[in-house]
């Protein structure tokens, strides 16, 4: 769930050049994650690296900067068409006073923590008008509102549906375009009105919703998904150290995304937007290099799967034990008939060869691309 | 492919070679204020002296380690655009390269200003080596929605399947890859442009990998990633596959800290590549259809940290060729404290979306009002025909 509020909330080091703050992020996302969007939110507003991030440092009583308050309301949980730009200053004059005891420190000067401070005299107290509400609202009564909305139940199953189970459009769009299971987007909405913005009972309906059980490959893997999942899958490392996450983020970096540095405020584009001609050869290229050293105890125990079941006797059998042995992976009919036309060409070469030049030909397929 | 034919026929097409000097070029210590008072109060460290600066006339003079650049603007080839920037300039590199990729200032788009020239340029995508771009990972201004463009990270061990030693293997897997990426329709949207990328890489491949075999030179370059990439760059445009815009990337130009030698550094290796791809081009009778426009994202702070300079505004860029019209355009930002941005940077004096109109309407004949989004003044650095 980190990996998912990152998606959505995707602040930069780029910017924050500051490796403390992120991780303080990070680690509230864990703990967060799973509990209520009004926590979340909160905590959010709060977060050093947030605040410095969407400038609420520069949000003055008398000199708003509506940066923070803006995105809040497109990016964290309403979305584009949900609200006026008056919502957007008065929630902006609403966090004026949300700062830091000290800005995150910029390289060379020394890295501790930052910490979240509200400050009263530079707090706006006049009366805001925020979605209906009206008053001398403050950042958590503006939070309070928002997550009362069904735009946010709605903006937040949709963020977790494209997540967890089929590409959706990007974010931007999502006001002009429907989402893919409308009905169950209302239904995952109603969870979270009725529970008060818990984040629990929504990921229960989705996940037992037929759209996610018919889920599979419905999404573009994010570079983070295709290069753990080849690591997993080749089991070479037993335990994620440090010369194997700079690697993996050394991939993923070529593949379109480095992790805590997103190419802006809106976080990654996804589904088809993963691919481009330099992304896919880097995707393919890691994967079959990965997959091609049949003495890793993955692929080793993959190649036992496929001869054990005795999949040798027909072309067909051999490709579907393969996949089989591998995910199951499901592939079209013109990607299963180049594989078969593989096992017909290298027959009577050496089993566990060839099985290994099967795995690696299936990483390369575009289905392999498809989570 | 086919268009290489027609590209042949045309002859000389312009071609535009963008560099990116990535992490906020250090525009004062490049091209050097030398009899500013206030430059020398400002940096008390991060200097150039005046008895090291190359002069170029009695106020500016360049960075002692650009001395190749000083060659080339002696030949009438350099025309340095100074004080680019735009209104409330950004200083987050990532905003800043944001905008500077896509000519949008006010909100984010996707679109990159070069992507956008591409398809002018290539309208039904038949080359997808219009636009190509080396080193790792593609920079936004060379994408955008439905554009194809070929990112190749080093043209010498470009290719698919690299890992697969075996020659034999390996023709094998890219022939069975083939059959993968056939395009085909009715497979869902992301499933046919996922299989025409695929196809597109095979076809760029194709016609890449002939490349280095097919180059030689006299031309030695410097061992380091920018000589590497330009080399690339020269090699690619001298076989003549139909590329029109090309992008490289100069990495390291954040110098918060220890700036002297790492700027130092880099501007020896980026002014010595730049000399030897022009003579490689000239050598190979290729240079004078190319111009070259080395940019940065973020200006640097007018006044030091003790050690390097923070993010600032107003940078400079350099437009490079044969037919460019040498010399300094737009105006070096005021040196005057009353006049400075934030009270603490350089001004700027010229807006980056003119410079690109400059580029893509007077050099390679494309329309810019679409890409920078309106019309901006131009400048006029191109030597008339």
């Amino acid at each position: 769930m980190a990996l998912f509020w990152h998606h959505v909330f995707a602040t930069g080091l780029a910017k924050n050049e500051h490796i403390l703050s992120a991780s303080i992020q990070l680690e509230m996302f864990r703990r967060n994650g799973m509990s209520d969007m009004r926590t979340i939110l909160l905590d959010l507003s709060r977060d050093p690296a947030m605040i410095f991030w969407l400038d609420n440092n520069e949000n003055h009583n008398g000199e708003p900067n509506e940066n923070y308050g803006r995105e809040l309301l497109e990016l964290f949980s309403l979305g584009v068409g949900n609200y006026t730009e008056i919502d957007i200053k008065n929630a902006a004059r609403a966090f004026t006073g949300w700062t830091f005891a000290q800005s995150p420190p910029l390289y060379p000067h020394g890295y501790y923590a930052s910490e979240f401070l509200f400050d009263a005299d530079d707090h706006d107290n006049g009366e805001k008008e925020f979605l209906g509400h009206r008053g001398n609202l403050d950042g958590g009564d503006i939070i309070d509102i928002i997550v009362e909305q069904r735009s946010c139940a709605r903006f937040v199953s949709r963020h977790l549906y494209n997540f967890f189970v089929a590409d959706e459009p990007q974010v931007p769009t999502w006001n002009d375009l429907p989402p893919l299971d409308p009905a169950l987007i209302e239904d995952m909405s109603d969870a979270f009105l009725d529970s008060d913005g818990q984040i629990k009972p929504v990921l229960r309906v989705m996940f037992n919703s037929d759209s996610f059980r018919e889920a599979r490959f419905k999404k573009v893997k994010s570079p983070v998904e295709l290069v753990l999942g080849v690591l997993k899958m080749v089991s070479t490392h037993d335990y994620f150290h440090p010369g194997l996450a700079k690697y993996a983020e050394s991939v993923m970096v070529v593949m379109g995304q480095k992790l805590l540095d997103p190419p802006t405020v809106e976080g990654w584009h996804t589904g088809k937007e993963w691919i481009d001609g330099g992304n896919l050869t880097e995707r393919v290229n890691f994967a079959v290099g990965e997959v091609g050293d049949g003495s890793s105890p993955g692929i080793k125990q993959i190649v036992d799967r496929m001869i054990e079941s005795d999949s040798l006797t027909s072309h067909g059998s051999f490709v579907d034990a393969a996949l089989d042995a591998m995910g199951p992976i499901d592939v079209e009919d013109p990607t299963r008939e180049a594989l078969v036309q593989f096992a017909a060409r290298s027959e009577g070469d050496d089993d566990r060869s060839r099985a290994v030049r099967m795995i690696r030909l299936i990483v390369a397929t575009p289905e392999y691309q498809y989570a | 492919m086919a268009t290489n034919g027609t590209e042949k026929k045309i002859g000389k097409a312009p071609v535009l070679v963008v560099v990116q000097m990535t992490g906020g070029n250090d525009f004062m210590n490049t091209l050097v204020p030398y009899t500013s008072g206030l430059y020398y109060d400002s940096r008390k460290t991060v200097r150039i002296t005046e008895d090291r600066v190359i002069k170029l006339n009695d106020q500016l003079g360049f960075h002692p380690s650009a001395a190749p650049l000083k060659e080339m603007y002696d030949r009438g080839d350099v025309a340095i655009i100074q004080g680019i920037g735009y209104e409330n300039s950004n200083r987050s590199h990532f905003r800043a390269m944001d905008i500077m990729h896509t000519a949008e200032p006010k909100t984010i788009s996707t679109e990159g200003w070069l992507a956008k020239a591409i398809k002018q340029l290539d309208p039904d995508g038949k080359n997808v080596l219009t636009g190509v771009s080396f080193g790792r990972g593609l920079p936004r201004a060379m994408a955008a929605p439905g554009v194809r463009v070929t990112s190749v990270g080093d043209l010498d061990t470009y290719g698919l399947m690299t890992s697969v030693e075996i020659e034999e293997q390996r023709a094998e897997a890219l022939d069975i890859f083939k059959r993968f990426y056939t395009p085909a329709i009715g497979t869902g949207a992301t499933m046919s442009y996922l299989k025409q990328t695929g196809d597109d890489v095979l076809n760029g491949i194709d016609q890449l990998q002939s490349v280095p075999g097919r180059y030689e030179s006299t031309v030695e370059y410097e061992d380091n990633p920018i000589g590497k990439s330009l080399r690339d760059v020269a090699r690619t445009h001298i076989a003549g596959l139909g590329t029109r815009i090309f992008y490289v990337q100069h990495a390291g130009y954040d110098h918060h800290a220890v700036e002297m030698p790492a700027h130092e550094k880099l501007l020896a290796e980026l002014s010595g590549a730049l000399r030897d791809f022009m003579d490689d081009l000239r050598e190979h009778d290729a240079a004078e259809e190319v111009v070259i426009y080395a940019f940065t994202e973020v200006g640097r702070r007018v006044q030091d940290n003790g050690s390097g300079t923070d993010h600032g505004s107003g940078g400079g860029a350099f437009t490079i060729g044969e037919r460019v019209d040498g010399g300094l355009y737009a105006g070096y930002q005021s040196l005057g404290p009353k006049t400075f941005a934030n009270g603490e940077d350089l001004a700027h004096t010229f807006d980056f979306r003119g410079v690109y109109a400059t580029l893509l309407e007077q050099w390679m004949s494309v329309d810019s009002v679409d890409i920078v989004r309106g019309k901006y003044e131009q400048l006029h650095p191109f030597r008339v025909a």
